[in-house]
């Protein structure tokens, strides 16, 4: 059985063990009929010419991993940024682990996917943004009839959350291969800020393959930060959907850290609906051995006077693989738009390969738009001028994709973020630099 | 200190040095000046390793060590320093953290511990004091946005920093006033003893009013075609390379 046809026999099962909910059960039933429809997305497709699903599909995923094991905090405390008091929402192959969690209903609500859906208290946030933002594509779409498990987080207006919320996704590997579809809903009210850390760990060597989506809503004046770091194993696929709505005046802000996974797919989309809107959306890739990367953007100016900035950088080693492909769309009203989008690339391989694609569809006249996108080597000139300092061909180079990655790490306005940043690059380049970013 | 013996190089095949002799001691200053496209930078790229030269024929010795198969930074820890002619720029590397990664990879490569951050900050504010450099300007990224000026200044304050045993400064007077030029000479007058050389490598006699050379050298065509003390500096300054091409074509 193919994992399409797995997955629309799970559903019927799943279908059978939910609560009498006719709102959600009846988006979860279109949602399955619309997956049924559409498939699994395939190169033919524009939007996944470079990104093949093939090789994660043909893997036979448990849809419903059983209990977990429980893991102790000293275990996996690496996997978070551990020296700040923050919130934890955390689930473990799927289910969330209370005893590693730090929720809060202290004037907000950091909790639960599953109490949010269940409880008549947190209706009304469900009916007016559960599913508004997230598109009807075959993968959210599969991700919204499994919906039942996630991060829950409404923070009410006027209301400045003191310490970030990090979501944490871990999979056990109890069983051979699990399939994991965890749904975040993010609603942060009028003139409120909030800071998101999210992060995808497998434990184990065994497969992976989550299809997430995560719904964020900045209504006005709004100010969320949201961090994605991704440095899972090598057999652990991500395909991260993520769908922000903003109104007016509000400012978000996305930066993926990219530097391990089998193959990592990030669908990021903003919609402006509103004028005076900010939104940021910026990435480090830094991935070698067979490891694959797609970047698939959208920022739709909805609205006059926004401004958008992207800037992606990439650093390709070994056979990688990366995708950037950011399009940009600007609706005929929206005038005195400035939209930017910057994707650098360096290929430190001769056997890696990207693949980088602009997309303006630009429907106004008084716009600012710009768009660049390098694809480049280790500058030797520069190489040579470090080593003659003494700073040996190893340091070297990792101090060029720093400063290479430099632009990107400015704007992380966490400082454990950065270190943490910091570490695993310099990790991932096997070396000890004395600094910070 | 350096003995270069009949030294060939070439780049993609295209032969740059063609048999070059020189033989620098401890405390000695020496100069090599010669008409654009004679070789100059090459023979100062080639002592500190720059790996698109390849050596033909003929050897470099450093403190009676064949450097040939060293590595650019080993050569550095070794203390040969190049100041470049045209100093590369690295956005997003301060010229602070710069200097501290290559000051402790060096001590690194010599068994040394790290320095300890004092002693750091101290030695960065010795040396920054020497140069005339301000403050702010450490914080900056390496070379980025620096006027021509700026950048041999900082070449001459990493210098300084890393008390190199042989300083080649490539055409180091090129692109400054003459207050820089003031300045950055004072340096290297400042940093030098009788334990170190210096190689000023130029294409004129302005800098050597500075820094004043013990033994001249005329490099052309890949071949050093003439030697003399600090006179032939002037000589050459007054009347050109034409007599000397004259001479050598002769």
């Amino acid at each position: 059985m193919d994992l399409k046809e797995k997955l629309l026999s799970s559903f019927l099962v799943f279908e059978n063990q939910l609560e009498d909910d006719a709102y959600l059960n009846d988006l979860r039933n279109d949602a399955i009929k619309t997956f049924e429809a559409k498939g699994f997305p395939s190169k033919k497709e524009e939007a996944w010419k470079y990104t093949s699903l093939n090789s994660i599909l043909k893997e036979d995923y448990s849809i419903f991993p059983k209990q977990e094991n429980s893991i102790e905090f000293s275990d996996v405390k690496k996997y978070f940024i551990h020296d700040i008091d923050s919130y934890k929402i955390v689930f473990i192959d799927g289910k969330y682990s209370s005893h590693l969690s730090q929720t809060t209903h202290d004037g907000m609500d950091i909790c639960l996917m599953s109490a949010a859906m269940a409880k008549p208290k947190y209706r009304l946030i469900i009916e007016n943004y559960f599913n508004k933002a997230a598109t009807k594509d075959s993968l959210p779409s599969l991700n919204t009839a499994f919906s039942s498990e996630g991060a829950y987080i409404h923070i009410p207006k006027n209301k400045m959350v003191a310490k970030p919320i990090q979501i944490i996704h871990f999979s056990t590997g109890n069983e051979s291969a699990i399939m994991l579809q965890p749904r975040n809903l993010i609603v942060v009210d009028e003139n409120s800020h909030v800071q998101i850390i999210e992060r995808h760990q497998s434990l184990t060597d065994n497969a992976v393959l989550t299809n997430a989506v995560t719904e964020i809503f900045a209504n006005k004046r709004a100010i969320v930060d949201y961090y994605k770091i991704q440095n899972d194993t090598l057999n652990a696929s991500l395909i991260d959907n993520t769908f922000i709505n903003q109104q007016r005046e509000s400012v978000a802000s996305v930066h993926t850290f990219s530097f391990g996974g089998k193959l990592v797919r990030n669908n990021l989309n903003f919609y402006q609906n509103g004028e005076r809107i900010d939104s940021t959306l910026k990435g480090i890739t830094i991935i070698g051995e067979k490891q694959h990367v797609d970047h698939n953007t959208l920022v739709h100016h909805i609205e006059p006077n926004c401004e958008s900035h992207q800037d992606y950088k990439g650093i390709f080693g070994e056979n990688s693989t990366g995708v950037f492909n950011g399009k940009i769309i600007v609706n005929k009203e929206a005038q005195k738009t400035n939209a930017f989008q910057a994707n650098n690339n360096i290929l430190v391989s001769d056997k890696a390969t990207i693949n980088t694609k602009p997309q303006l569809e630009i429907f106004a006249d008084d716009v600012k738009c710009s768009h660049g996108c390098t694809i480049g080597q280790l500058d030797e000139s520069a190489m040579f001028y470090m080593r003659s300092r003494g700073i040996p061909e190893k340091e070297a180079k990792a101090l060029l994709m720093y400063a290479f990655s430099n632009n990107v790490m400015s704007s992380v306005k966490i400082p454990e973020i950065k270190q943490r940043i910091t570490k695993i690059i310099a990790a991932k380049l096997g070396v000890n630099i004395g600094f910070d970013l | 200190m350096l003995k270069i013996n009949d030294l060939h190089a070439s780049v993609d095949d295209k032969s740059i040095l063609k048999g070059i002799n020189l033989e620098i001691k401890a405390g000695e200053v020496h100069a090599i000046m010669g008409p654009n496209g004679s070789g100059k930078s090459t023979l100062a790229s080639v002592v500190a390793g720059k790996e698109e030269y390849e050596v033909t024929k003929g050897n470099i010795i450093f403190n009676g060590e064949d450097i040939e198969e060293l590595a650019a930074e080993e050569r550095a820890h070794k203390g040969i320093f190049l100041s470049f002619q045209y100093p590369v720029e690295i956005p997003g590397v301060s010229v602070t953290n710069f200097m501290k990664t290559a000051i402790n990879e060096t001590r690194k490569a010599k068994g040394l511990e790290e320095m300890p951050a004092k002693d750091m900050l101290k030695l960065i504010r010795e040396k920054s004091e020497l140069l005339e450099i301000d403050r702010k300007f450490l914080s900056r990224s390496l070379n980025e946005g620096f006027s021509g000026g700026e950048k041999k200044r900082n070449e001459i304050f990493q210098m300084a920093m890393l008390e190199p045993q042989l300083a080649i400064l490539d055409e180091t007077d090129s692109g400054l006033d003459i207050d820089a030029l003031r300045i950055v000479a004072n340096g290297v007058n400042k940093l030098k003893s009788k334990d170190n050389a210096v190689l000023v490598i130029t294409h004129y006699q302005r800098l050597l009013d500075y820094i004043v050379p013990d033994f001249v050298h005329v490099l052309y065509n890949g071949r050093i075609v003439k030697s003399g003390g600090k006179e032939l500096a002037h000589e050459l300054e007054e009347k050109g390379y034409d007599w000397i091409k004259e001479e050598v074509n002769a």
